[in-house]
């Protein structure tokens, strides 16, 4: 796609696209999370903003077929977010965005984590910690082996780094050279319980992923300048798979749930679903 | 019986031939190139044998992409590390997601023998067969061996294929041909049947042998594929009689579970379980574990005497299929 050579226009209007998909997507989720009475709409509203980057213009797919054999691959690696990613992908066009509404209700392809062989779009299961990266380096490597050019996109939280299974996935693609994959790491600094560094401390984390072979850049993840920016610059480095970590804030969007452990995974009442919603403001146009 | 064989050969002359006609096959290992028997495939094939190093969860999830990227992973490993190491990933990355990836576990069983239990893989089959959507297949020689692989790469789905380095006979006729989710019945009887599978097979072939010499006449059906495991042939074999399975595994949920599972729902008949008795085994070669644990030929037959004993005042009502 354009991406390499995006004009300053061109990048413009890629930043606003994915600041409006970032408010839709914030907007959904809250509400799918308020309606279905659970969910994680912390780590939702964190990641909106990558999310929206990607589905507004990075990410070379085609909602109409998505099974292409060639087209760009996204893994959400952190699938408790799943509200955020069903929003982004109803609002791409895999799913009607009327079904929304079933988040989590009974018999709804829309469970608490995504399941590729109901959700169009979702390309693979995720909900426990620390999959989406070793998934991600094996679709990286399947572009190399069959001469694809497809690129393949990967989410991950960052208290979810405490997964060994990540760092062994880290290793593989640097000694692999997968300069097709990029990893996002949404640095919220929050996990279920604490802040990560109480928890498990995870710096110094760009050291720690250029140690293990990686070109890592550090942006604010709830910037889409900063993101559209970053996604035109990849692969970083030649030869080497690309990291970026996306420095957020936990709630994103709503002030009284920004930073904050609790709505990790505390559900809005009907009042701060209201209040959340005015703070987030509706669609300009 | 006849020449023994390393059913290792037969599993990477497969690969070979599949990889020759399809080149969306690919080899994925962790260290394991030569234990895996795959160093005429890395010659063969250099660029479609992705060694992983020792990471078994990352070997998994990479098989899982591998498939989302189109290929047809065959990912090789010590069948102990290779399940229970990456059990998350197995159950959610390939059963759940319907991953078209093939999971071959090498030296299953106690093939390990004096490396001991860390290295025995006798739970594998419970632990992959309780999980929805895998097929899980054991093998019972090189010609079935190969013809499973044949059968896993033209499945579209999660296949575990349990493999072992025992040296076995060849324990099909000549023509054999192997069905996923069929029984195969080598020999046919009238008082007791004997289910088994992979390095088994041949232990209760000779022990229906013994058997005959003193009246009794066994039927052997070697059950491959454990899921789906094969009713019809179960329910004929209950309708028949009692049954011993045989399995090197423990007998908390292998095969003889599952082959109970489906008795105690269609057709109650006395069975006996011969397998590891739910603990760890002492230090030992395979073959001293089996004659341990009572997997051998005679142990068998004296199981099935003092079973067919039991049962002989004992009869069983209507045949379920009418």
């Amino acid at each position: 796609m354009q991406h390499a050579s995006q004009s300053p226009a061109d990048r413009e209007v890629a930043v606003a696209a994915a600041a409006r998909l970032a408010r839709r997507i914030r907007r959904h989720s809250l509400q799918m999370v308020h309606s279905a009475g659970l969910g994680h709409p912390g780590g939702d509203m964190s990641s909106a903003d990558i999310l929206a980057a990607l589905y507004s213009g990075v990410l070379r797919i085609n909602p109409a077929d998505p099974a292409a054999p060639g087209r760009d691959r996204f893994i959400m690696s952190k699938g408790h977010c799943s509200a955020a990613l069903y929003s982004a992908l109803a609002e791409a066009g895999y799913v009607p965005v009327e079904r929304l509404s079933e988040y989590m209700k009974p018999l709804s392809m829309l469970n608490g984590h995504p399941d590729r062989n109901k959700v169009p779009g979702v390309e693979a299961n995720t909900g426990p910690l620390g999959h989406g990266l070793p998934i991600a380096v094996g679709v990286a490597k399947a572009a190399r082996i069959s001469g694809g050019d497809w690129r393949t996109f990967v989410l991950t939280g960052d208290g979810e780094l405490q997964e060994g299974s990540n760092w062994e996935a880290a290793m593989a693609a640097s000694h692999f050279q997968l300069d097709n994959l990029t990893l996002i790491v949404d640095r919220n600094r929050l996990q279920q319980g604490d802040r990560t560094e109480s928890t498990i401390t995870l710096e110094p984390l760009a050291e720690r992923w250029r140690a293990f072979g990686w070109a890592v850049r550090e942006i604010d993840g709830n910037d889409p300048a900063a993101l559209v920016s970053a996604f035109s610059q990849i692969p970083f480095e030649t030869g080497k798979p690309s990291c970026v970590i996306a420095n957020t804030r936990k709630g994103c969007g709503v002030s009284f749930m920004e930073d904050r452990a609790e709505w990790h995974h505390r559900v809005p009442t009907a009042v701060e679903l209201a209040a959340a919603l005015i703070e987030l403001g509706e669609d300009s146009e | 019986m006849n020449t023994l064989h390393d059913c290792r050969k037969a599993f990477s002359k497969a690969l070979i031939e599949l990889a020759e006609a399809d080149p969306r096959i690919v080899a994925v290992v962790n260290d394991s190139v030569g234990s895996s028997n795959l160093k005429d495939f890395k010659q063969r094939f250099p660029d479609r044998l992705i060694n992983v190093g020792i990471a078994e969860q990352n070997m998994v999830g990479i098989g899982a992409g591998l498939a989302n990227g189109g290929l047809v992973p065959f990912v090789c490993g010590a069948s102990c590390f290779l399940t229970g190491r990456a059990l998350e990933q197995v159950k959610v990355d390939l059963g759940y997601s319907r991953s078209n990836v093939k999971l071959c576990g090498m030296s299953s069983g106690v093939a390990y023998g004096e490396l001991g239990p860390t290295h025995h893989s006798i739970e594998d089959l419970a632990w992959t067969r309780a999980i929805a959507n895998m097929t899980v297949v054991v093998p019972a020689d090189p010609a079935e061996t190969s013809a499973a692989m044949h059968a896993a790469a033209a499945y579209d789905g999660p296949v575990f294929l349990r493999l072992s380095r025992m040296p076995v006979p060849d324990v099909h006729p000549a023509g054999y041909e192997f069905q996923l989710g069929r029984g195969a019945l080598l020999r046919g009887g009238t008082h007791l049947t004997l289910i088994a599978n992979g390095v088994m097979v041949c232990r209760a072939l000779e022990a229906a042998a013994l058997l005959e010499e003193e009246g009794i006449s066994a039927a052997v059906l070697n059950m491959a594929t454990v899921r789906p495991i094969d009713r019809t042939a179960i329910v004929e074999a209950a309708a028949m009689g009692p049954i011993i399975t045989i399995e090197e595994h423990t007998v908390y949920g292998g095969l003889g579970g599952a082959v109970a599972e489906v008795v105690v729902e269609s057709h109650p008949v006395r069975m006996r379980m011969l397998g590891f008795p739910g603990e760890f085994a002492p230090t030992g070669s395979p073959e001293f574990l089996f004659e341990h644990f009572g997997l051998t030929p005679d142990n068998i037959r004296r199981a099935a005497l003092k079973l067919v004993e039991e049962c002989a005042g004992v009869t069983y009502a209507t045949d379920p299929r009418g």
